[in-house]
């Protein structure tokens, strides 16, 4: 039998409502590369959380094997005392301290409660050479790269004597010339003995680095394939990740698409904070009056960035490219523009973006169009809550009344209430981005239905989701965007989930 | 049939909202046994309320900046700083009353102006903003006075500050009440109680009233007892004080522009998301700016009201009345994340703080323990009420 390393056997994690992992398994073999491959949602994230302690023993059930030996982490100080540790998509980095404190953050060296400041950049020196970092110790992290803070990261980890690397999304932030380098390093660190798990979207990487790669969806360990010995295409691996059968969880719909409401040109967007980096690039995309769109892409891949900066450059910096509306040029420098040419864009990220979860629902669906219920300066109250009580009624919000604070309510009726909001501002064109992320089956489908309506009522709707089945269930026309890029459009009648794969994990050539 | 677990939860969750009215009759009750009656014999009564009058008027634009998710510490600076600069005119320079309040009120809405231009446009926080102002219009304040105290003001501008209306020109053993002052506290009475009522009557059409008839009729009584009580005991003093009816002016104006106006919706939206308030169109800058204006004006209103009480613009004038007005926002229910807080709790924490100064001092209590009190009941107030958040929010799981 062959040496593991990680045994993770039967790990079934639920959150309330939903079951996140049902009796994963994964097997990790000592000094390989192993990769975790999913779509997002699929349970790779909890998964590795488990894993690391995040999610303390209790929480879960089923056995993590560590190094032969059965462990119950309590949190991540546990895990990585026994050698695991976890690199968070989110660098977990302070900016304003040094390479050297930030290695030694928690771990710090010390004589008598005071820091030994030679050895811990001596120390700090010795570690950046093994990831092939030259820069100076004391130099502060907000003053470099990001993929120089990911290999930051890793010195740390090899700081507290690792021997089980998990790195969630490594490279999803990283250029090229970047992420070459990482995975070189990753190479290195195997040389060395040190296991890896890899969660990456970027195939041509998994297939580059990794000895394994474990197929995980809907919660679920679906395969294990070996990619040293069989010859194993990026297509097949898509396939094990999508390979889902498409239930009737979506309302049928008949199109009646019009003329063209929205069009977007060359639309390029830079980080908000580094100038130079490319979030979006010269992306165009229509859509017309009738027409569900839909927009896949992985994570990171500019999705949000794109909708956010187009309303009313709410996200980004260097925003060039043009908006037309039905032909004609418009500006949507700021929210309130975009509004005014009835564009409407719902968040992925309701309580932080979307909603005041202080306040009541009636309020929260007026605060976009205050202008139609006011005179003089002056809310009509009783206008106000006839027009909550009517969406009250025909989204189905279930709340005792309009009155009830949104921050009370279930994902799916807030979601209803960001709804009403925007369609009580009554927009020609609505984005919704991940309108149904987080609420349950049933709520879905009354969103389903609800943008049926909407389109049915003439208006232009532009989805944007991270599941595939969804857009599938509901689009007319499906738009994939990878590294910012629009890679392809696709008609729903050629969609598959694999057509749509193959797009949103193309490389830039 | 309400059951009577229902009635006690029902007054349980009630109480998070009564809560400071309770306490303020707590307060009172207490220190008109501790005195012997002495807190609330009319000329007191008069007292308290003029004593406290620039507070409660600094509170009414202190819980907006907080609703919104900021904070002012200049309020007291810039409240000298415009009695020192009426002052000047009226007196100086011998310009009328009128064309000095005139200035001043001007003068308040500029500094706002200031102040709010580098919280909304350049993005500094306003603590560290107002902090500035503190320093600075305290120093302008000092500059411009050179040190001394202007005085005597003209008799029309003093009235704002301790003047009452039409003062009776009877002596008290002909006319033992002061029949204008009798006619103000009824007419404003039967207002609340119409008001009320036809607020309640909407909400029953409109199928949002979850209060009992019985608990609506009980706060209503009482409000009606309170206010016509204040007016039995104004009414054998000198008269209704002017600063009284301008407060209460604003309070009713105020209280509208927050609950019901657009710009007080978007004061409400911006401190309780300002993300989302963003996303929906709403120009939180300029919002960010207008506060400022208006707390600056408000200012400049205290800072007028105190040197006519005073009849003198000093250079110490207005010292820590920002703290007492930021005490009477949290003593009020403000929060400090923003987004929650109404002007009517404003002005009854001011009044608690009042009640609490007026009550300790009527005792002989001295200064430094005034202090260490009122430091306690703050403490205590937002405590209670970050206590009943947190269980109202577990009950909610």
């Amino acid at each position: 039998m062959a040496d593991h390393i990680l045994e993770m056997r039967d790990i079934t994690k639920t959150f309330p409502g939903v079951k996140a992992l049902q009796n994963v398994n994964l097997t990790v073999g000592r000094g390989e590369v192993h990769a975790i491959c999913g779509e997002n949602g699929a349970g790779k994230s909890t998964l590795m959380k488990v894993l690391s302690g995040v999610y303390p023993h209790g929480t879960y059930t089923g056995d993590i094997v560590f190094e032969g030996k059965t462990v119950e982490f309590r949190d991540i100080r546990d895990s990585e005392k026994s050698g695991v540790v976890i690199i968070h998509q989110e660098l977990a980095l302070s900016p304003f301290l040094s390479i050297a404190e930030n290695i030694f953050l928690g771990n710090e060296i010390q004589t008598r409660g005071m820091i030994d400041w030679q050895k811990t950049n001596l120390e700090a020196a010795k570690l950046l050479a093994r990831v092939g970092l030259r820069d100076n110790p004391i130099t502060r992290i907000t003053d470099i790269g990001v993929g120089k803070q990911q290999l930051v990261e890793i010195a740390k980890a090899l700081s507290k004597e690792v021997k089980l690397l998990i790195l969630d999304e490594p490279t999803a932030a990283l250029n090229d010339e970047d992420s070459a380098h990482l995975l070189d390093l990753l190479r290195h660190l195997k040389q060395q003995g040190i296991t890896s798990i890899i969660i990456s979207h970027k195939l041509n990487e998994i297939k580059a680095i990794a000895d394994e790669v474990t197929i995980i969806r809907d919660g679920k360990t679906i395969e294990t394939l070996d990619l040293m010995h069989d010859d194993i295409s990026e297509e097949r691996i898509i396939k094990g990740m999508v390979g889902r059968d498409l239930q009737s969880r979506y309302p049928d719909r008949t199109s009646h698409i019009g003329e063209e409401v929205l069009r977007i040109e060359d639309w390029t967007v830079h980080h908000p904070l580094e100038h130079a980096r490319v979030v979006v690039d010269n992306a165009s995309l229509t859509v017309r009056a009738g027409e569900v769109v839909g927009i896949a892409g992985l994570m990171g891949a500019g999705r949000t960035e794109l909708a956010m900066s187009v309303f009313g450059r709410s996200y980004g910096s260097n925003i060039s490219g043009r908006v037309y509306k039905y032909g004609k040029e418009i500006k949507t420098r700021t929210v309130s523009e975009a509004i005014g040419h009835g564009i409407a864009y719902a968040t992925e990220d309701r309580k932080r973006y979307g909603l005041n979860l202080i306040e009541d629902i009636k309020r929260n669906i007026s605060t976009a169009s205050l202008g139609k219920l006011a005179k003089r300066g002056f809310v009509d109250g009783r206008q106000e809550t006839i027009v909550a009580n009517g969406y009250r009624k025909s989204m189905n919000i279930k709340a005792p009344s309009v009155s009830s604070l949104t921050g009370k309510l279930s994902g799916g009726n807030q979601q209803k209430v960001v709804l009403s909001k925007w369609m009580f501002a009554d927009p020609d064109v609505l984005i919704l981005d991940e309108p149904t992320r987080g609420i349950d089956v049933g709520a879905k489908y009354e969103i389903y239905t609800i943008i049926n309506q909407l389109v049915a009522d003439g208006k232009a709707v532009i989805v944007i989701s991270s599941e595939l089945p969804e857009l599938l269930g509901i689009c007319d026309r499906i738009y994939a965007l990878a590294e910012g890029r629009i890679t392809g459009q696709v008609p729903i009648a050629d969609a598959t989930p694999e057509v749509l794969m193959s797009y949103m994990t193309k490389e830039k050539e | 049939m309400a059951s009577i677990k229902d009635v006690g939860g029902f007054l349980a969750s009630q109480l998070r909202q009564i809560g400071i009215f309770v306490a303020l009759l707590v307060i009172v009750v207490l220190f008109q046994i501790l005195t012997d009656g002495a807190l609330l014999r009319p000329a007191n009564v008069s007292n308290i309320i003029v004593q406290n009058s620039y507070i409660l008027i600094l509170a009414i634009g202190m819980v907006m900046i907080i609703i919104a998710g900021h904070i002012d510490l200049s309020v007291g600076s810039v409240a000298a700083f415009v009695g020192a600069m009426t002052g000047v005119i009226a007196v100086d320079w011998g310009q009328p009353w009128w064309v000095a309040i005139l200035a001043g009120l001007v003068i308040g809405a500029l500094v706002g102006a200031w102040q709010g231009f580098w919280v909304a446009y350049i993005g500094i926080p306003a603590f560290i903003v107002t902090l500035a102002g503190m320093l600075i219009f305290r120093g302008l304040t000092q500059i411009v006075l050179g040190n001394q105290q202007i005085t005597p003001f003209p008799n029309e501008y003093r009235q704002l500050g301790s003047g009452t209306l039409f003062p009776s020109v009877f002596p008290a053993s002909v006319a033992p009440y002061e029949w204008i002052t009798v006619g103000l506290g009824v007419l404003a009475t039967i207002m609340l109680v119409l008001q009320q009522v036809r607020g309640r009557r909407a909400r029953v059409k409109l199928d949002l009233e979850d209060e009992p008839f019985a608990w609506f009729l009980t706060k209503l009584l009482f409000t009606a007892v309170l206010v016509l009580g204040v007016t039995y005991l104004l009414s054998q003093t000198r008269g209704t004080p002017i600063v009284l009816v301008v407060l209460g002016v604003l309070v009713v104006v105020y209280s509208a522009v927050m609950s019901n106006s657009v710009f007080g919706r978007h004061i409400y939206a911006r401190g309780g998301n300002l993300h989302a308030a963003q996303l929906s169109g709403i120009n939180t800058k300029r919002v960010d700016f207008y506060l400022f204006v208006n707390i600056g004006v408000l200012a400049a209103l205290a800072g007028i009201v105190f040197t006519g009480r005073l009849n003198s613009a000093g250079p110490g004038a207005g010292n820590l009345f920002e703290l007492d007005a930021i005490a009477a926002s949290f003593i009020g229910g403000a929060a400090v994340t923003g987004g929650i807080g109404t002007v009517v709790g404003a002005i009854t924490g001011g009044l608690i703080v009042g009640v609490l100064n007026n009550g300790m001092s009527l005792l002989g209590v001295s200064t430094d323990y005034q202090q260490f009190i009122k430091g306690l009941v703050l403490l205590l107030a937002v405590a209670f009420d970050v206590y009943n958040k947190r269980r109202s929010s577990s009950a909610a799981r």
